[in-house]
């Protein structure tokens, strides 16, 4: 029984896809440009810091792709209160639901800010994607509905390890972004780059040692 | 934890209030004992140089605009010589003349972006931190527009401000992930020499913009710029010739201790393990030794893989531990060389914390918090490490005068964040408290702000510095919007604000980045460099929490230059203000009997009345008489420290 179920959880982290960079991200629908007082002020800031330090396609690519990217991780989350019995994984997804969501806040503002087009990602549930090309660590439909399936334990490992792959596909994201010419000039981009691929690699060996903890435990007879 | 939650739930009930409270906000606020009820924090209204305000306990002598060119850029992080304060921007540095806290002047902009601009100053050196991409060797704005360029600054800018008037840009020490922040170190034993640690959090530069970087795990490439801090000699005579001179691994080897402290004895086992020929693997920066279950599971697999029977062979073994690597990586993410190991740990620090009298520092580094030894400058050692559940990401920390308390921030978030709402947790984006014993860290308790902050203000604990008051552990401390907290942790399980400052939001309308980066105690001012407002200059109000006796003693504490980062210790010359302020601190805890307290006072005014051989004869027979007190005080030693104090006035 233990053992098939380790065997299962590999089988299905070896059919994992790993999809495109970040360059090259997933097309977003487009929301009309605010065009209220506050923003005006905001757009003008937005023109004044852009105009020492030009953004490139490549980093509103970024900043749209992690939209989606982050919106996926926040629908993760939301699957767990109801599946899992474990405190530290209640935590640990609501940890990410607060960080993400106030990242996704910080992304929005600089593209409405330099009037880009922002997707809707609040009516997003398990079954949907941000387009349909796949950006580095985002689930299959399939694992997706496999999380969704699982309750306890089970939800528990395949909790972590699907949400490891994530957080490693955010990191790539970033590692392309910097390798990109001219990307990585505007400082919010910068800062908001280089924060996350650190958070969130500090993030994954935190959920690597409860995976490892709980698959011990498992193994145990 | 039982003191917080009912100030949570008061405060989301104080919400609701927030017209009656707008107007009530700006009205002053006497000195006083208890923390002011509702808390004028909230509803304050938004605005950049008329926000409204809220104070208790300190007051607002002076806010400075930003000279026009670094208004628009971001304000970062202090560091103080003479009169001066140097003021960090993402556009350069600003030196102000605070001689006069109400006005302080600008006495020289030096326009050169970099992010983020961290300032420190040794003698007549200034060390300026570039992270970004965008920084230019030549200073010039307009980024860099390749991703790899010779024209690119990443790393540490040195500048001789011998005339502070007149900057000059004396040499450059590049490094593969840039500063983020730095620390400097005198050498106790080398005065021609200062070092510098550089801590750097951002991706590692390409190999082809600078030779010898490059990224990866340290025991597959021993020359990865990850996992480890740059420590820079600068020859003071010759600043220019400033250069690396180690790169120590100070993650090496890390254990992940089970959130709070860690253990010899895992050690000890770990080393036993090993020896006996378990399976070993690295998981998650920690190197575990698999349970038997756990690897009899995997055996299984292996063997069935290479068509294998029965009991598992010496061969079969060797498979395994070959597979090893790739099948946990596969299980648990990451590559087959992390799992593999060595043990990578953290790959880099926030921010150190150098306390050279005490030869430790303080290293906030990813998910650790640790202490270093630092008694040979150029290789420091790491003697701990914590890490902590709540703790997203380690930013800074601060010793207590003794060292007996080390103090460390989580930066959750990165600062952008509003992290101070009602629903975000107590422990999470706030201060641990450790005790710090023979170089191991037992964990105290949190100080967070105690109060919420809206969705517009980004809020989280950020950087401050000591007050040097006598006789007690008191942080001046800057959360970003959340404005500034005056906190006492002389118990490290008990911390308490003594004293606030708070602004309203800069935009009524969503969050932008500002309030105060860092707030340092300078010289008897208390410095804040507001992001987006300028340089404020606050003055400490006396109160029952904090009087002015113990006020005027901190004040008599004073230094030439000020690092945050390079903590000097405090030592008060006797004084009666110092007299007075322990005297006060009996009072306050009971620690002598109130007949006593009233009889020294009183012996002290008249002494200071008194001058030459007569004040030195009762300055003497009241030291020996409080000396006699000592034995049936209730805080004997305390009694015994003023004893001392009135003896050498």
């Amino acid at each position: 029984m233990l053992m098939h179920a380790s065997l299962a959880l590999l089988l299905v982290l070896a059919g994992a896809t790993i999809g495109c960079g970040a360059g090259r991200s997933a097309p977003v629908a487009p929301t009309p440009a605010p065009t209220d007082e506050s923003s005006a002020a905001a757009i003008a800031r937005a023109r004044a810091d852009s105009a020492r330090y030009p953004y490139t396609a490549a980093d509103i690519a970024f900043m749209q792709g992690m939209i989606g990217h982050h919106a996926q991780a926040i629908v993760m989350s939301h699957l767990a209160p109801e599946r899992t019995e474990s405190a530290s994984i209640r935590t640990l997804a609501a940890r990410i639901i607060n960080a993400q969501r106030d990242e996704i806040a910080i992304m929005e503002r600089w593209l409405r800010d330099r009037q880009q087009p922002v997707a809707d990602t609040s009516a997003m549930h398990a079954h949907q994607h941000m387009g349909h090309a796949m950006m580095p660590g985002m689930l299959t439909d399939a694992q997706m509905a496999e999380l969704e399936a699982a309750r306890g334990e089970e939800f528990d490992r395949r909790f972590l390890r699907l949400m490891i792959q994530h957080h490693e596909g955010a990191i790539t994201m970033v590692t392309e972004l910097f390798a990109t010419d001219g990307a990585a000039q505007d400082q919010t981009v910068f800062r908001f780059a280089a924060d996350a691929q650190v958070d969130q690699r500090t993030e994954i060996a935190r959920m690597q040692r409860m995976l490892a903890a709980l698959l011990f435990a498992q193994a145990e007879p | 934890m039982s003191r917080v939650v009912p100030t949570l739930r008061h405060m989301r009930r104080a919400f609701s209030a927030t017209a009656v409270l707008t107007l009530l906000a700006t009205a002053s606020l006497a000195a006083q004992a208890k923390a002011p009820s509702p808390d004028p924090r909230i509803g304050l209204k938004a605005g950049r140089y008329d926000a409204g305000e809220a104070a208790w306990n300190m007051r607002l002598v002076s806010t400075t605009k930003s000279p026009p060119r670094f208004e628009d850029g971001v304000n970062s992080d202090l560091a103080f010589t003479g009169k001066y304060a140097i003021q960090g921007n993402f556009n350069g540095f600003v030196v102000w003349d605070i001689s006069n806290p109400a006005t302080p002047v600008v006495t020289t902009e030096y326009f050169c972006p970099a992010s983020q601009s961290d300032v420190s100053v040794y003698k007549h050196l200034l060390f300026v931190s570039g992270e970004g991409m965008e920084g230019r060797l030549d200073c010039a704005e307009g980024g860099v527009p390749t991703a790899i360029s010779g024209e690119r600054l990443r790393g540490i800018r040195i500048f001789d401000i011998s005339d502070i008037t007149k900057p000059k840009y004396v040499g450059n020490v590049q490094t593969c992930r840039g500063s983020h922040t730095h620390s400097v170190l005198a050498d106790p034993n080398d005065k021609d020499f200062v070092y510098v640690y550089v801590s750097g959090s951002a991706p590692v530069r390409p190999e082809i913009e600078m030779p010898g970087c490059t990224a990866g795990q340290p025991g597959d490439n021993p020359g990865s710029a990850m996992f480890r801090i740059e420590v820079i000699k600068v020859p003071l005579a010759n600043p220019g010739a400033a250069a690396i001179v180690a790169s120590p691994r100070i993650f090496e080897g890390l254990e992940a201790p089970p959130v709070h402290g860690a253990s010899p004895a895992d050690a000890e086992e770990m080393a036993k393990a090993r020896a006996a020929g378990a399976f070993i693997a690295t998981i998650g920066g920690e190197e575990m030794v698999l349970p038997n279950g756990f690897v009899t599971q995997l055996m299984g697999q292996v063997m069935s893989a290479r068509g294998a029977t029965g009991a598992p062979t010496a061969a079969d073994s060797a498979a395994l531990r070959t597979a090893l690597p790739g099948i946990i990586a596969q299980m648990m993410g990451g590559s087959a060389d992390d799992a593999r190991g060595p043990k990578p740990g953290p790959n880099q620090c926030h921010d150190i914390t150098l306390y050279p009298a005490m030869g430790i520092a303080g290293g906030a580094c990813e998910g650790y918090g640790l202490v270093l030894d630092i008694s040979n400058p150029a290789n420091p050692r790491r003697l701990d490490a914590v890490a902590d559940s709540n703790f997203a990401y380690w930013h800074s920390a601060t010793f207590n005068n003794a060292g007996t308390t080390v103090l460390f921030t989580d930066e959750w978030g990165g600062g952008g964040g509003p992290k101070c709402r009602a629903g975000d947790p107590y422990e999470w984006g706030a201060n641990a408290i450790f005790t710090l014993k023979d170089g191991k860290m037992s964990f105290a308790s949190y100080y967070k702000l105690p109060v919420a902050q809206t969705s517009l203000e980004n809020c989280v604990a950020h950087n401050g510095s000591l007050i040097p008051v006598p006789g007690r552990d008191i942080k001046v401390q800057a959360w970003y919007q959340g404005g500034i907290s005056i906190f006492d942790f002389t118990d490290p399980a008990k911390p308490f604000e003594i004293a606030f400052h708070d602004r309203g939001p800069l935009d009524p309308t969503q969050m932008q980045m500002a309030g105060s980066w860092s707030v340092y105690w300078y010289n008897g001012s208390i410095v804040s460099s507001e992001i987006a407002r300028g340089l404020d200059i606050f003055d400490v109000v006396a109160s029952p929490l904090l009087t002015q006796n113990e006020i005027d003693a901190a004040k008599t504490v004073r230094f030439e230059e000020f690092n945050a980062q390079m903590q000097p210790k405090f030592t008060w010359t006797p004084s009666f203000p110092v007299a007075r302020a322990y005297l006060d601190q009996l009072e306050r805890d009971g620690g002598l009997a109130s007949g006593r307290i009233r009889a020294i006072r009183s012996a002290l005014t008249n002494a200071e009345r008194a001058s030459g051989a007569a004040r030195s004869t009762a300055l003497q027979t009241l030291a020996t008489q409080v000396t006699a007190d000592a034995a049936g005080a209730k805080d004997g030693t305390k009694v015994r420290t003023l004893a001392e104090t009135i003896r050498g006035i």
